[in-house]
């Protein structure tokens, strides 16, 4: 039932592996829901990987350069969307009567500023279950992914890549604290792995 | 020969008797040559006595208006009472001096009341040579110059007060009396000084010279005669960001141009009054204006940035492309500071190869300028011996119109990469070989995650003119490209979270990366290439 997290290594490669891009230029942080195995799906989908960006040498403008850590909004390996058999029937940005995230205009900066609740997405499955993803990241909306609008599957299929949800900026004020809530992917995997055990334990 | 004539006299007398010094009364009765206003001050002085002298009985029998009350008694509040007061009927006092040389009498003469003192020490030998030796103390090394001299925004004050007083004492012999009639301050300062500076420094006054010699003056004691001009027209006295007082010339100038001579009258003494002090010499600065230096440049190292990498103070890597280039520069030029700029750049992580990246290189306030292309060689040569990780060709003085050239490269003209690829599913040559046959394929790139904290979101689209690929191993290839400027390539090759569409993951279907990525040529034609 519960997948072990996905891993950043392509297993095939028979030379030492390298590491994908979004390890290269980027470091994983994780949000994981609460409850044991047996948990509500509420709980549980509150499990993302919040792929923060880490100061790229490259590129930079000027003598001083600010690290503004760019946060890409994913869903973590052991989400139930990700888990075999799920299917998606839909994806949609409209998170309430009035907000939809792809009118995410250029302008209005304010209506553009989450928190950590601040829902993202709802992603619809056949099997008549319902997850709303938030952004648990503070920070500015950038864009959400409408790839998966058009192709759900993407979202399946390459969750820590294409298949993103969403890219928010944190407060340059803020860069170094928004991981304070969050684990690492070592923490995150001793969670899962004692989920799994307690999940047996019991049944 | 002495510039005045007999109709000058009435004018000469008056703004001697109220404080006005030789030049300045020239300059109100229009001697518009130069030789007069380089002689000698005391000469002057003498020549100017003895020609009011010499019809003196001439002048005391016409029975002209008096001048006003007010004029006389600030006269004798400021002491001028030595002052040969020739006042046209009785009620003045006539003195008449024995010895004909009033001039000598009050040889400390009082400060001009128009000039302030410029047109009196401020114009002569002595003077020029202290600012001479500021200049020849400053280390620059010119060949011409320009002389650049400010004078305190209130004597245009006084000298629309000393012309509304010579308009009206001509306008009573029935002549009038026009702004261009009179000389103006800057003008006789200039015919006398120029020719001093000149012969003192050994090089010739140039308008168009890069070498400046600024002179500012200011008056601190009648800084205040400017202000009445602001409780009359006060929208020319806007205070603005950068400026410390909002009285400035121009702002002045526009006041005055504006204000009725009835107003200015009440609120100003026309003749003005005299000053205690004269001006003060506020600062005698030099600056030479920006050089240009330009050439290519090759990056050999992968862990080299642009521009210095500095976090919270703190420097990240070692070093820089515009340091390692600059700082050469800077020593040989003896220039203040500097502004690097290039056609376009390339990460820490990216070699550039072939001929090299145009870059041109701003020296602010050089000392020193002239450099045989010999030297330029031999400077060159310094700069590739000093390190391996940066090499320098093509470096040439330009002007800072040829800087257009290689900006406009930034934006039109194509680059040429190569890439080195790995794909995380195992690859034949088959594999890659279709992607040599793509021309001109059009991909749409949102601005990449990684500058998305200091670009606007934004999709651009760019051209892949055209591909070559080399065969390494089953998961890995190396990619030569042909773009149009302003491409990111590492986006093209790993697609950047799909937001680069298409690009060599899609094209392939794999899962790419990129390795290694070298620019191996920036197809820019300046600056000229130079046989080395």
């Amino acid at each position: 039932m519960a997948t072990e997290p996905e891993t950043p290594v392509a297993a095939s490669a028979k030379e030492p592996a390298v590491p994908s891009l979004v390890d290269r230029y980027f470091t994983r942080w994780y949000k994981a829901g609460q409850g044991n195995g047996i948990c509500k799906d509420v709980e549980n989908s509150r499990e993302y990987c919040v792929i923060g960006g880490r100061i790229i040498p490259s590129n930079n403008t000027g003598s001083i350069f600010a690290p503004r850590r760019i946060c890409v909004i994913t869903l973590a390996g052991s989400h139930p969307v990700l888990q075999s058999g799920k299917a998606i029937k839909g994806i949609s940005y409209q998170i309430s009567t009035n907000c939809s995230r792809l009118q995410n205009k250029v302008s209005g900066k304010f209506k553009r500023f989450l928190t950590e609740l601040a829902p993202l997405c709802k992603i619809y499955c056949s099997d008549g279950e319902e997850y709303t993803i938030s952004s648990c990241v503070r920070g500015r909306l950038m864009e959400v992914n409408e790839n998966i609008l058009h192709k759900p599957s993407i979202l399946q299929e390459k969750p820590s890549s294409e298949g993103y949800i969403a890219v928010v900026l944190p407060k340059f004020e803020e860069s170094k604290s928004i991981t304070e809530g969050l684990l690492t992917q070592k923490q995150y995997e001793e969670v899962v792995v004692k989920r799994i055990s307690a999940t047996t334990a019991t049944s | 020969m002495f510039p005045l004539t007999v109709e000058n006299k009435h004018v000469a007398q008056l703004l001697l008797s109220t404080g006005t010094c030789p030049r300045c009364i020239f300059r109100f009765c229009g001697v518009d040559f130069h030789a007069p206003y380089k002689l000698p001050y005391k000469e002057l002085l003498n020549e100017l006595q003895k020609f009011l002298e010499t019809e003196k009985d001439e002048l005391i029998s016409e029975v002209p208006n008096p001048p006003p009350k007010k004029i006389r008694l600030q006269e004798l509040e400021d002491g001028i009472d030595g002052m040969d007061n020739l006042s046209q009927n009785g009620e003045g006092k006539i003195s008449i001096i024995e010895d004909g040389s009033i001039a000598s009498k009050n040889s400390n003469l009082n400060v001009c009341n128009v000039c302030l003192g410029i047109l009196q020490d401020f114009c002569e030998k002595e003077f020029i040579k202290k600012v001479c030796q500021k200049v020849e103390a400053s280390g620059f090394e010119f060949t011409n110059l320009v002389l650049s001299i400010s004078f305190p925004p209130q004597l245009s004050v006084r000298e629309h007060a000393a012309w509304l007083l010579v308009k009206q004492e001509m306008g009573k012999q029935s002549l009038s009396l026009e702004r261009n009639d009179t000389v103006q301050l800057k003008e006789a300062y200039k015919w006398i000084t120029h020719p001093l500076f000149s012969e003192e420094l050994g090089v010739p006054i140039d308008g168009k010279s890069l070498f400046e010699v600024s002179v500012v003056f200011a008056h601190p004691e009648t800084v205040e005669d400017c202000h009445f001009l602001r409780a009359i027209c006060p929208d020319c006295f806007k205070p603005a960001k950068n400026k410390q007082s909002v009285f400035t010339r121009m702002a002045v100038m526009k006041a005055l141009n504006k204000i009725k001579e009835e107003d200015f009258r009440k609120q100003f003494p026309c003749p003005p009054n005299s000053p205690k002090a004269v001006c003060s010499v506020v600062e005698i600065e030099c600056a030479h204006g920006a050089v240009f230096v330009a050439g290519r440049y090759n990056k050999y190292s992968r862990n080299l940035p642009q521009t210095p990498w500095i976090i919270d103070g703190e420097r990240k890597l070692d070093s820089s492309v515009e340091e390692l280039i600059s700082d050469h520069l800077l020593t040989v030029f003896k220039a203040e500071s500097f502004n690097f700029s290039s056609s376009g750049r390339e990460d820490v992580d990216v070699r550039t190869l072939g001929n090299g990246r145009p870059f041109a290189i701003e020296l602010v306030n050089p000392h020193r300028v002239h450099f045989t292309s010999q030297e330029i060689k031999e400077l060159q040569q310094k700069i590739n011996n000093s390190s391996n990780k940066i090499q320098v060709r093509d470096l040439q003085l330009v002007t800072r119109e040829a800087i257009g050239h290689m900006k406009e490269g930034e934006e039109e003209k194509t680059k040429t990469y190569s890439a080195l690829i790995w794909t995380n599913k195992a690859i034949q040559r088959k594999d890659i070989e279709f992607l040599d046959d793509i021309k001109d394929l059009k991909i749409d790139q949102k601005t990449p995650l990684r500058v998305l904290h200091r670009r606007p979101l934004a999709v651009r689209t760019r051209i892949i003119h055209s591909m070559e690929t080399h065969y390494v191993d089953e998961h890995h290839f190396r990619l030569y490209l042909k773009t149009q400027a302003g491409t990111y390539i590492k986006e093209f090759v790993h697609g950047d979270f799909g937001r680069t569409k298409p690009n060599i993951c899609s094209l392939m279907d794999v899962t790419a990366d990129i390795l290694e990525l070298d620019v191996e040529s920036v197809d820019v034609d300046w600056p000229p290439a130079l046989d080395d």
